[in-house]
């Protein structure tokens, strides 16, 4: 049995941010029905990430909605919205990312879905927060990354802003929803009380900077630099870094210097005796680690350093990594099936409970799919 | 109220990952009790960023480990470990991440823990999962992020392997642990019955990426192209998508229509009529914006952007972003109270019920400084 069994949610929301959080919950068990706009859908379906199609429709989309079910009902029309009301008076959890006031207008709000199913857990991704001079804004993942201070702490020191390169925030805000909604389930599963739950990606993206920004603060407001080179952490000392080796790349993580120069054979490094210098004069230890890995090959350093418990890896792509015996064994990927027969690869959920992977075999649904079911199961008949 | 009051989680997990779990759960009303090795206390302690310590413990040991309660006990002293157990007898939860094989030799790995407690949810965390060649590997952030392919989606074609700058796979790692230990904990509800929930860094690293590895996967194994062009910002997304120096600083431009952008911009993108250029034709295009939007300030192309409802936005510090209307409206700094008597500003949890949120003033404890209050109250001794 897998623990959200039984639990409906109903969820309104489009792109990345909350559909994330309802795909958590449908791996978790959950039963998941997407409100989408007949004709168009969540607008996902025709995001396209460098061009890729997939039986019709954007990768990303079959990606984000796999395990879910589709509901095509216009929340404009008024034989709908009976329809959806009559689903939301059954749903264990409501949820959306529209900006603020879109609910109010179109009454699905929390009030007033809490006047017809008092005990709902309602979830809400906003971009800026409900308030404030920003909440109109666009809840943009690369716009948020670069308000709030995320694209200083990546690359080398002369890159200029570097993003890191995935929707990071949404995925974020959605993990932070996911998080506050199974917080209040099972609180309703207690005490039978609903709850709202509300999010924003300004504040997961600040959450993500939780240790940077408390150390702004104590820091006395400090602007923190990047390293020159090799940096993998604006406020790690050296080693703290990605190098180039003869034939590839080399990870190092914490270590002691004068340790490292001995394994290593690099006389240099010996000098930096105090703990403190491995941060002070990080520039320099690094430059000379950078000029000494590149005299030999990857495995040749990995030979060394393992065997000593110094924290170092291989660094690989997702071809190397996917051939990899240690990939394997984690039985991460998975085949799924849409309605129509077509079958795609994607990652399953990253959860493990009582030993077993949680896999599921269900593809993403095409657009209205599941209206003759759904309608059937609220009015007894098509 | 919050959600987890009643809750009991005790954590012997030690460093970022279940940690941050530990905190979300506490932020969320869960009495969350370190179970510390005596003086020492858990290996965080000692591990610093930028140098700082606070009171004897990194600052960022006190970021992770707010509002939670210390217990010391050596879990190779018999009489500590009987404690322990009987401790373990009233928990709802309990986290660890040692490496496989340490609890067993301790005796609280999840098949003893569960005689104690038949009812327990049982979290751990591991870096590679627990069977296969790296299963006794070191789980640390930048190594699982090298090993899982995430390093060649950031910066430029040129720039090598560029890690995410935050130890991301430590929290998304925590981020699943949280969900993981919610959801068993709803299932318990239901069953009565133990659960064991199992998350790793690389796990969790790859489910970060599921949108890129299932494009990976589904079009020939074609491994991700980043940009030429400093500021390239997804290796999957076309122009503009990316950051682009100005006059005076730096200007961001999120999916837009190209040709409108050119438009706006006074660009000629005629031989960019095909949709598909915008992707195939990525790095010349980019090279076009880059030199029109040098000529200008972030200022002047904002309101002129915003105008036209393009999606973009300037590039700020925390000195600049801490100092917005926009972020001081949130009230995201925690003040937390320490023994010394010193106020430590943080931030509070990203999380709001029912309009509230979710703050708390409590500092992270000393090692064992709650041992003789919890001690009585579960009487232990």
């Amino acid at each position: 049995m897998k623990p959200l069994e039984d639990y409906l949610v109903v969820d309104f929301s489009q792109f990345l941010s909350a559909p994330s959080a309802s795909l958590k919950l449908a791996d978790l068990g959950a039963r998941v029905i997407k409100i989408e706009r007949p004709e168009t859908g969540d607008i996902c379906r025709h995001l396209y990430t460098s061009n890729v199609v997939l039986n019709g429709e954007s990768t990303v989309f079959h990606a984000i909605n796999r395990n879910k079910e589709s509901l095509a009902l216009d929340i404009k029309n008024d034989g709908d919205r009976e329809k959806i009301w009559k689903l939301i008076e059954k749903a264990d959890v409501v949820m959306h990312n529209f900006r603020p006031g879109v609910m109010e207008r179109l009454g699905f709000d929390y009030e007033s879905v809490k006047a017809k199913n008092p005990t709902v857990v309602y979830g809400e991704i906003s971009g800026y927060g409900t308030e404030g001079p920003w909440k109109d804004l666009p809840g943009q993942d690369l716009l948020l990354q670069s308000l709030t201070g995320i694209t200083w702490l990546n690359g080398n020191k002369n890159d200029g802003p570097v993003p890191m390169g995935l929707s990071i925030v949404d995925m974020l805000a959605g993990a932070n929803l996911a998080n506050g909604i199974l917080a209040c389930l099972l609180r309703k599963t207690l005490k039978n009380e609903g709850a709202l739950v509300q999010v924003s990606m300004i504040e997961s993206a600040l959450d993500f900077q939780f240790e940077a920004i408390t150390t702004f603060y104590k820091d006395g407001g400090q602007l923190q630099e990047r390293t020159a080179s090799n940096s993998a952490h604006a406020y790690l000392g050296a080693p703290y870094g990605i190098y180039q080796t003869q034939n590839g790349y080399l990870a190092l993580a914490m270590g002691s210097i004068p340790v490292l120069g001995k394994l290593l054979s690099c006389e240099a490094l010996l000098a930096y005796e105090q703990m403190a210098e491995a941060y002070d004069k990080r520039d320099e230890i690094k430059d000379i680690l950078a000029n000494h890995l590149k005299t030999q090959d990857t495995v040749y350093w990995l030979n060394i350093l393992e065997p000593a418990d110094i924290w170092c890896a291989d660094v690989m792509d997702w071809e190397r990594l996917f051939q990899h015996e240690a990939f394997k064994v984690l039985d991460m990927v998975q085949t799924v099936k849409m309605s129509d027969g077509f079958e795609y690869e994607t990652t399953r959920s990253p959860i493990r409970l009582d030993g077993e992977v949680i896999k599921s075999a269900k593809g993403s649904p095409i657009l209205g799919e599941d209206n003759a079911k759904i309608i059937k199961e609220l009015y007894g008949k098509i | 109220m919050k959600p987890l009051e009643g809750l009991l989680v005790l954590e012997f997990a030690q460093f970022m990952a279940a940690p941050t779990a530990g905190l979300k759960l506490a932020d969320l009303g869960a009495r969350v009790i370190k179970i510390e090795r005596p003086i020492k206390g858990e290996g965080g302690r000692q591990i610093a960023i930028k140098n700082l310590f606070v009171d004897g413990d990194s600052l960022v040991f006190h970021t992770i480990n707010r509002n939670k309660e210390s217990y010391a006990a050596d879990l190779k002293n018999p009489e500590d470990l009987e404690r322990v157990k009987k401790l373990i007898a009233h928990a709802d939860v309990m986290t660890h991440n040692f490496r496989p094989g340490v609890m067993e030799k301790i005796g609280l790995d999840y098949e003893q823990a569960i005689k104690i407690n038949p009812k327990l949810v049982y979290g751990i965390v591991t870096g590679y999962g627990n069977k296969g060649p790296w299963a006794n590997k070191p789980g640390q952030d930048l190594l699982v992020q090298s090993l899982s392919g995430l390093t060649w989606l950031s910066g430029t074609s040129k720039s090598g392997p560029t890690p995410f700058g935050l130890a991301t796979a430590d929290m998304i790692c925590g981020h699943h642990l949280t969900q993981g230990i919610l959801a068993a904990l709803i299932k318990r509800a239901k069953t009565q019955k133990s659960v064991l929930v199992e998350v790793s860094l690389l796990e969790s690293i790859l489910d970060l990426q599921f949108e890129v590895i299932t494009s990976f996967l589904n079009d020939g194994n074609k491994l991700p192209q980043r940009g030429s062009e400093a500021g390239t910002a997804h290796a999957y997304l076309s122009a503009p998508y990316g950051i682009y120096k100005t006059k005076d600083a730096y200007l961001a431009l999120a999916m837009g229509n190209l040709l409108f952008i050119g438009e706006t911009l006074k660009i000629d993108f005629s031989a960019y009529q095909d949709k598909a250029s915008w992707f195939t034709q990525r790095d010349e295009i980019t090279q076009l914006l880059a030199s029109r939007i040098q000529e200008e300030s972030t200022s002047y192309w904002i309101d002129l952007l915003n105008s036209k409802g393009i999606w973009c936005s300037p590039i700020f510090n925390y000195q600049q972003f801490l100092n917005q209307e926009a972020y001081k409206v949130l009230g995201f700094d925690q003040e937390l109270d320490l023994p010394t008597g010193e106020i430590l500003k943080g931030t509070r949890s990203p999380i709001q019920i029912n309009r509230e949120k979710l703050y708390s003033r409590k500092a992270a404890p000393k090692a064992g400084a709650e041992t003789e209050l919890i001690n009585q109250q579960f009487n232990l001794i």
